[in-house]
């Protein structure tokens, strides 16, 4: 389980050769200028990154999640902003793949894999955040429609995305009554709030999706009606140890950099690193990263082997590596002293991008009511 | 259309690379072993055929140690759809000359429309292989383009010198060798990773290269991987007397700014002939 594959060592490879040419050098200004590198994102979809655990069948790289979150885990060396955005993108192209029916599946899986055209996932609103089932976005039956009324609130990638994979009220049953409904962006009365302005995750949009008066062809419902939330959280298992791999990815950069900087800087009549202090902070940093990873792998390991505690699993990974990236990512800035405050040093945005996955995709507090509700349950 | 391409494996230029003093050969164990970036390169040119049209044959050749393999699955898994290794106790320590020898046997072997190289290969930096391999086939070499164009019998391409440009072509069969110049290699997705595994790999030892004449003194000639002082003297006919360490780069002088700063430094440049 812990040993990587030749294969996997492949593939990580490749990603960091990708990665360094595409991403990395231009992450900072992505960063300061709020660019979203859809071009470098098609440039992902052509490698296998738009599916990376989506089936073969309609495009797919058919890898296990085990892949997927080392493939995250590189990626987010790079720049977990954009390793992050084609998680939740996988995410979408995961669900739609999954629960699709063959003419869906053939009609957007391929385009979407290829990342030709890109995914939101399109839960939260307004007024429902980490209490998911209480949304209130309308899907109305209108003869072989749905009209869509309401607003998404956060949602990544919205205004860049070709399709928006919408959770929405189809009958006031609680979370019984919620569908998964495929938007194309092009269809009249959708339209977008402004880009947010935000602390860290600039390479990507995140707006409000607004619905007004939109028809959508029950054609494009995933599943029953009705069946939307159990949709909406088992691709959230995925999303969550992903964003967890992510964290470990801005994390290891993070410590990384750290040892290179401590080895390098003196002080005091000798290098940092010299300060048994100081080196104690670097094994937390690393046995931090290290157990947090290896809680991420075990949760892979489960979600791929469909095992009965994988949504327990997937939460508890969620919250120890989201906390541990960004406890490490906080520490090395510490660490580089004056310089990991200025952004020249790639510290601040580390710590920045860092700090919202342990707000989303469930926030960690409810991975903690997640976790203690199996414990306790009878 | 058959195209085989040459491939190398070379110690990754981003680690430190380092002799044995002892053999003279290359320190495999000092460092990380990839497939030559010049080669991928020349794969890429082979793919774009294949790109174009899918009934080409891209076959990677490469002659090399147990671990070379690794060069054959990366080249595989960028698109290539079958590998050739040449692969011989006797041949371990194989200068240019040799090398050259061993794979024009290879390509006798596997046969070919066109073959395509990098002009040198980024370890020795010798620059010579293809161009003996062309003379062991007596077919054309077109060497140093900084882009080639492949079609049915012939290859057209261009050479950019500090002279000039020059447009060259020649009918096939032929060998070319490309340069950093020409286009960059695509990385291979995820598929293609997994499904190298299951491409075709032929290993040729020395026996299955038929009547090439590789075991005398004469094919030999060591070069900058070839054998040293502790090689078995039948591998080549050139012989490298001592390999020393380089010696290690002692700090550099600081010139404090007094006021004179600019001239201390226009001096320095001066005397060591930068300017
Ligand atoms: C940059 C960004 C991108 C996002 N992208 C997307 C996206 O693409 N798609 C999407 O659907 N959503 C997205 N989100 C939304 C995100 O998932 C929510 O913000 C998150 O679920 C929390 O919801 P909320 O903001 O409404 O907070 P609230 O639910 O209001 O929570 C406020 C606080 O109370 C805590 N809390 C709430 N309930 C409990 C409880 N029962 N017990 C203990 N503590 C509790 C929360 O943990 C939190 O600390 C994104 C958010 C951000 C910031």
């Amino acid at each position: 389980m812990f040993e990587r594959t030749e294969d996997q060592q492949a593939m990580v490879a490749m990603v960091r050769d990708f990665a360094g040419g595409a991403i990395s050098p231009h992450s900072a200004y992505w960063d300061e200028t709020k660019h979203f590198p859809v071009d470098v994102l098609r440039e992902a979809g052509t490698l296998g990154m738009g599916g990376i655990y989506v089936s073969e069948e309609y495009g797919g790289s058919g890898l296990t999640r085990t892949d997927a979150v080392l493939i995250f885990e590189e990626l987010a060396k790079a720049d977990p902003t954009i390793a992050a955005y084609i998680s939740i993108h996988n995410m979408v192209v995961w669900m739609i793949d999954a629960f699709g029916n063959a003419v869906q599946r053939a009609n957007w899986v391929p385009q979407l894999a290829s990342m030709e055209a890109l995914g939101s996932y399109c839960l939260t609103e307004p007024g429902a955040g980490s209490d998911a089932a209480a949304l209130s976005t309308q899907a109305v039956r209108d003869g072989d429609d749905y009209v869509l009324n309401g607003t998404k609130q956060f949602i990544s990638g919205a205004g860049a995305a070709g399709f928006y994979l919408v959770m929405a009220r189809t009958a006031d049953t609680g979370s019984h009554g919620i569908t998964a409904i495929v938007v194309p962006a092009n269809l009249q009365g959708l339209s977008f709030g402004p880009n947010e302005k935000k602390m860290g995750w600039n390479a990507q949009p995140t707006r409000q999706v607004i619905f007004e008066d939109v028809r959508v062809p029950v054609a494009n419902r995933l599943g029953a009606e009705g069946s939307g939330f159990g949709i909406a959280m088992k691709g959230l298992n995925g999303g969550r140890i992903n964003i967890a791999a992510c964290s470990l990815g801005g994390g290891q950069a993070a410590l990384d950099k750290s040892i290179a900087y401590l080895k390098e800087r003196t002080a005091f009549g000798g290098t940092l690193i010299s300060k048994q202090a100081l080196l104690f902070e670097i094994a937390d940093m690393d046995t931090e990263l290290e157990t947090a990873r290896t809680l991420v792998l075990r949760a892979a390991e489960a979600l791929d082997r469909g095992a009965a505690d994988t949504v327990r699993l997937c939460a508890m990974a969620k919250r120890v590596a989201t906390d541990a990236g960004f406890n490490v990512a906080n520490k090395a800035l510490q660490l580089h002293g004056g310089y990991g405050y200025l952004a020249e040093y790639g510290l601040e945005k580390i710590v920045r991008d860092l700090r919202v996955h342990q707000i989303l995709e469930g926030s960690n507090e409810i991975m903690r009511l997640i976790v203690g509700r199996l414990a306790v349950e009878d | 259309m058959k195209i085989v391409v040459l491939v190398k494996q070379v110690p990754d230029t981003a680690e430190e690379r380092k002799l044995d003093l002892t053999t003279g050969l290359l320190d495999r164990d000092a460092g990380d072993s990839v497939v030559d970036e010049i080669n991928e390169r020349a794969l890429e040119v082979a793919l774009r055929v294949k790109d174009a049209n899918k009934s080409t044959e891209v076959v990677v050749m490469t002659m090399g140690p147990d671990g070379a393999t690794q060069a054959l699955r990366k080249a595989l898994s960028m698109g290539a759809d079958s590998g050739v290794h040449i692969l011989d106790d006797s041949l371990a320590g194989a200068d240019t000359k040799r090398t050259a020898a061993a794979l024009a046997a290879g390509l006798k072997v596997t046969g070919f429309d066109i073959v395509l190289a990098g002009n040198e290969s980024t370890d020795g930096r010798g620059g010579v292989v293809p161009a003996m391999v062309a003379e062991h086939l007596a077919l054309p070499l077109l060497g140093s383009l900084v882009s080639a164009e492949i079609t049915e019998g012939a290859v057209r391409g261009v050479r950019q010198g500090e002279g000039g440009t020059l447009n060259v072509h020649a009918a096939l069969p032929a060998i070319v060798t490309v340069t950093e110049s020409s286009a960059e290699a695509r990385f291979p997705n995820f598929k293609g990773i997994l499904t190298a595994k299951r491409k075709p790999v032929t290993t040729l030892s020395v026996a299955d290269l038929g009547s090439a004449d590789l075991g005398s003194a004469e094919l030999g000639g060591a070069g900058l991987t070839g054998f040293g002082p502790g090689a078995d003297a039948r591998v080549g006919s050139t012989v490298i007397v001592s390999t020393t360490e380089r010696t290690a780069r002692a700090a550099g002088r600081k010139i404090v700014d007094d006021g004179t700063a600019a001239t201390e430094l226009a001096e320095f440049l001066v005397a060591n002939r930068l300017v």
